[in-house]
């Protein structure tokens, strides 16, 4: 900054404070690194042991045996049932969560009066809002007996014979805690895909109204293509969020630290059983838990870097709506 | 604009066998019925995604509001399968973990964001940006592995309480403060920066006493909504908290309890009385997290109109 | 900023309140009140102790220890606070050695291996008791509309392995002739968490069933099969019963008490059908030789015994509390495993107490508490 006229200073003591300033904000930006990497430093740290007692056979073995060691470790500690479960639930939630949630943004932004745009997207934003634990009460205490349930009854009846829809059915299951985590990531999925749509440029819109398109054809054909990239986006944004919920899906999924093909099946996920079973485990299988927590971690990471690669072209983010 | 369609006219196709012009109208009714169809799916995807959002509000409200009364937030919660009592630990276990996260995490938010807003242009800004968001995405339950495994047993060997739950929420609060406050920032106009500079202020002055005000209320939506997300979290607290069955005020030392951990322990467990409690707690917590949500709006809409 | 201020608002008038919070719920009055008390032990302190306890463990004597903890303070030491988190047997021990509670509680005792790590944690010995026994009861859904159910280990083990998969199986059809079984599917329910609830039920079966001590073996966690529902603690399984119509499941007896649940009868090791009531624990625990370190197992139970009994054990040191923690600790126990107001408590809901010739041997090693330091 040029240096104004000398009287406009009052004093000449401040020198020092703008370089003070100016360390302490670049320090704290800093922290944000710091904190970071201290997580990943501690946990993987820790858990290194477990990585090199089992190496690939973490991920692909399928049996999880807690070992009660104090200094070594004895277990078995083969997590692809609970990858098998994050994935499966994630999944479910996707399929249900995205049609829908492009639905709802191209109605909010293509269809809605404009009266109506507002009050309907704050609706939405209030599904985000709603707590994790709230979801599984009340997913657990009501949605599943009341809506969930006889909806699987009728899937294991008549479609039995397929392999994805074989009973018996325990209530508690991938399928039940898919449904509810598509309802938690719906508003993330909507509120991207409505900024995304909201910014596709008008005049390839307008051109072919001008042709004579309908709304449906426009959509279709110009909007959609458009936003492809930012929907793919906010679809894995919600991937991230689906795979890293806990509280919601520990009281829905059902756990068994095994894994089936049937979506009625009663699993575990990897979040899940870490919240379940981190109270209570023995100094060893603390390690393993934490093995798992990295592992996760890590797939939520690269699916959330990837989600924003696509989506930070479309200008800002906002930090409540992508949380 | 859509095509009409001029039902009065039959279709027919020319001698020649080339599509007839009048083709075009029978395209062009089934186009309109296709985009009448489309609408119809649209709408009601819109209605079915509102769908559970009302049988949420309408259930918690409906199992919870008996629950909650002057007793529900004095009292502490008795043996499960006992009626009567409150969440009264949970109460206060949530207002000092939120209080403590508050103090740590909004101050050093908004000094990051100060950071990469008026200082930010090297390499280590766009990291910073960038971790930010990774940040946010972050599962919950692995920030409390970490805060267990280095402040509760680790080197920090603090045991639970208190403090070491609000690091928890803290971690998890800090990426939506820092990328809210930074947008907030960022839409200050320059021209306000210049004129302070003009008038001779440093560096540090105009951050201080111009751009974050102006910024202020934007910047206390942010904060808000990241509070409304973290009083709403339950692993983390899971063992970092532990849980209590009393009030505890002490801010380290002492287990602590928090709303969400007795909501969740109250629906997992078999006795009635606890899980009416259950259903109380969530209303209490949704109301509190939407009441907060809905003011960090109006406050920072209020601001952006204010502005203009 | 705003956003501050508020926050200060709000911690002031949780402190507030926080003043004006007490114990909610009120126990009605039990008989044979506080005057009643046998062992004058605690006579002379009553009322003077305060302080704060963190205990932290099993949820098998969970209900039992919430109303102990609510009486004690409401009719004996009114300054006390006790703060027990039943975060499952594990927990117990786990906590307990690391040091971060002041007792922990598992229905599995401490074995070498844990004493020796506890010894060196602390730098003194552990001291553990017996409190109570239960009965592990084999609840299920009363949808599946079944009265007088009787089960055996054979049956029990296959229906857990998954062999046994609907209600009407010829195993059970063989040992129920007089009852009419639905043909629906049986959904087993077990626990997610360690327990020592299920040490307690499959060290009964492995010593039983000779198919599930190859299969499965025992502990605080065992390989389930597919097909099977973990719940949470005690209280994960009372749930999950509840809430599948073919749910079947190992809970405390307190939790089906307090539930409504049916249980089935159990077949002991003499060949009899024996129900879960509080008359069959006392008769299974009867017959047991008590070592003096406290550690046994309840098993080959005959007569009129209920086989699968469990018992809950209190970890505390023998060293580093201070004086007003170790004070309040002793006391504590020693009304719980002493008075008659704490039986009644327990009996109430279906617990044994300690028998008479047990109760003196254990208040010697509860005085033993934070005994180097004083």
């Amino acid at each position: 900054m040029a240096d104004p006229a000398r009287s406009l200073r009052v004093h000449d003591r401040g020198r020092l404070a703008d370089p003070l300033f100016k360390g302490a904000v670049t320090a704290c930006g800093a922290s944000v690194l710091v904190i970071l990497g201290l997580m990943i430093a501690r946990t993987t740290s820790d858990a290194w042991p477990i990585f090199r007692s089992e190496g690939l056979g973490f991920f692909l073995g399928t049996q999880w045996s807690a070992g009660f060691s104090r200094t070594a470790i004895t277990g078995e500690y083969g997590a692809f049932p609970f990858i098998y479960g994050t994935l499966v639930t994630a999944a479910i939630a996707i399929t249900i969560a995205l049609p829908l949630a492009v639905a709802v943004a191209l109605y909010i932004t293509q269809l809605a009066p404009r009266r109506l745009r507002n009050p309907l997207s704050y609706a939405v934003e209030i599904l985000a809002a709603v707590p994790s634990v709230v979801y599984g009460l009340w997913g657990l205490l009501f949605f599943l007996p009341v809506v969930l349930r006889p909806v699987m009854n009728v899937l294991a009846d008549r479609l039995g014979g397929f392999f994805l829809f074989e009973g018996p059915v325990f209530g508690v299951s991938y399928f039940a805690a898919g449904v509810v985590l598509a309802i938690m990531i719906l508003p993330i999925i909507t509120a991207i895909t409505r900024e995304v749509v909201a910014v596709n440029p008008t005049d390839a819109q307008h051109a072919a109204y001008g042709l004579g398109a309908t709304r449906w054809e426009v959509i279709r054909r110009v909007v959609l293509p458009g936003s492809f990239s930012g929907v793919v986006g906010a679809t894995m944004l919600g991937l991230g969020r689906a795979l890293g919920e806990t509280i919601a899906a520990a009281m829905l999924v059902g756990g068994s630290q095994r894994f089936g093909s049937s979506l009625l099946f009663a699993g575990d996920t990897m979040a899940a059983h870490i919240a379940n079973t981190f109270q209570d485990a023995s100094p060893e299988t603390v390690l393993a838990l934490l093995a798992m927590g990295v592992a996760l971690f890590l797939v939520t990471t690269v699916v959330n870097v990837a989600a924003r690669v696509l989506v930070w072209r479309i200008g800002r983010v906002t930090g409540d709506a992508a949380a | 604009m859509t095509t009409t369609t001029d039902s009065r006219r039959p279709r027919r196709t020319s001698p020649t066998g080339h599509p007839s012009l009048r083709d075009r109208e029978a395209s062009a009714r089934s186009r309109a019925a296709k985009d009448r169809a489309a609408r119809a799916l649209l709408l009601a995807g819109m209605v079915v995604a509102l769908i559970p959002l009302a049988l949420i509000l309408f259930e918690v409200a409906r199992r919870g509001l008996h629950v909650v009364d002057l007793e529900f937030f004095t009292h502490v919660e008795p043996p499960y399968r006992r009626e009567g009592g409150g969440y009264a630990q949970g109460f206060v276990g949530t207002a000092l973990i939120m209080a403590l996260a508050v103090a740590m995490a909004v101050p050093l938010g908004i000094a990051a964001a100060v950071y990469l807003v008026e200082y930010g242009r090297g390499r280590l800004a766009i990291l910073v940006r960038f971790f930010t968001d990774v940040m946010t995405g972050v599962p919950s339950v692995f920030v409390g592995l970490f805060v267990y495994a280095l402040l509760v047993v680790g080197p920090g060997q603090l045991r639970f309480g208190t403090f070491v739950a609000a690091v928890a929420i803290g971690i998890m609060m800090l990426p939506i403060v820092v990328r809210s406050s930074e947008e907030m920032l960022r839409l200050v106009p320059d021209e306000l920066r210049k004129a302070s500079y003009a008038l001779g202020a440093r560096r540090w002055q105009t951050v201080v006493k111009t751009v974050l005000p102006a910024a202020g209320p934007g910047i206390v939506t942010g904060s808000m909504l990241a509070v409304a997300r973290g009083a709403g979290e339950t692993a983390p607290l899971l063992l970092t908290a532990l849980g209590s069955l009393q009030v505890v005020t002490a801010l380290q030392g002492t287990p602590q309890s928090s709303l969400t951990l007795l909501i969740y322990r109250g629906a997992i467990q078999p006795f009635d009385a606890g899980i009416q409690r259950a259903w109380g707690g969530a209303l209490a917590l949704i109301a509190f997290v939407l009441l907060f949500t809905v003011a960090a709006r109006l406050i920072g809409s209020r601001a952006v109109a204010l502005r203009r | 900023m705003r956003t501050w201020r508020m926050a200060i608002a709000t911690a002031l008038s949780a402190s507030v309140l926080a003043a004006c919070g007490g114990n909610g719920g009120a126990l009605p009055a039990a008989p044979g009140d506080v005057a009643d008390r046998t062992g004058d032990e605690t006579a002379g302190n009553r009322g003077e102790l305060s302080g704060a306890l963190v205990g932290a463990g099993a949820t098998f004597p969970t209900p039992v220890f919430q109303d102990w903890i609510l009486a004690y303070g409401e009719s004996v030491q009114p300054g006390a606070s006790i703060n027990y988190q039943s975060i499952g047997s594990g927990g117990g021990i786990e906590q307990f050695i690391g040091q971060t509670v002041d007792f922990g509680s598992s229905e599995r005792f401490l074995d070498d291996d844990g004493v020796a790590e506890a010894a060196a944690a602390r730098g003194c010995d552990p001291l553990q008791v017996p409190v109570l026994f239960g009965a592990v009861t084999i609840a299920y859904n009363a949808a599946v509309g079944l009265e007088g159910l009787v089960l055996d280990a054979a049956t029990i083990s296959g229906i857990f392995r998954r062999e046994i998969t609907r209600w009407d199986d010829p195993a059970i059809a063989e040992i129920n002739p007089g009852l009419d079984l639905p043909d629906t599917d049986i959904i087993p329910v077990h626990r997610s968490d360690g327990s020592g609830t299920t040490s307690v039920f499959t060290t009964w079966l492995q010593d039983e069933d000779p198919a599930w001590a190859e299969e499965l073996g025992s502990g605080t966690e065992v390989n389930w099969p597919a097909g099977t529902i973990g719940g949470q603690g005690n209280e994960g399984v009372t749930a999950g019963i509840e809430q599948n119509p073919g749910g079947i499941g190992y809970v405390n007896q307190a939790y089906a008490l307090e539930n409504d649940l049916p249980t089935a009868a159990v077949v002991n090791a003499d060949g009899n059908p024996i129900e879960p009531t509080l008359d069959a624990t006392t008769a299974a625990v009867e017959g047991i030789d008590v070592p003096d370190d406290f550690r046994f197992h309840i098993l080959g139970v005959g007569d009129d015994g209920y086989p699968i009994t469990g018992t809950n054990w209190v970890f505390a040191w023998e060293c580093g509390y201070d004086a007003g923690t170790a004070a309040l600790l002793r006391d504590f126990w020693t009304w719980a495993t002493q008075t008659a107001q704490a039986d009644e408590l327990a009996v109430e809901l279906g617990y044994a107490p300690l028998g008479e010739s047990l109760k003196p041997r254990v208040l010697e090693t509860i005085e033993r508490i934070n005994a180097e330091d004083e």
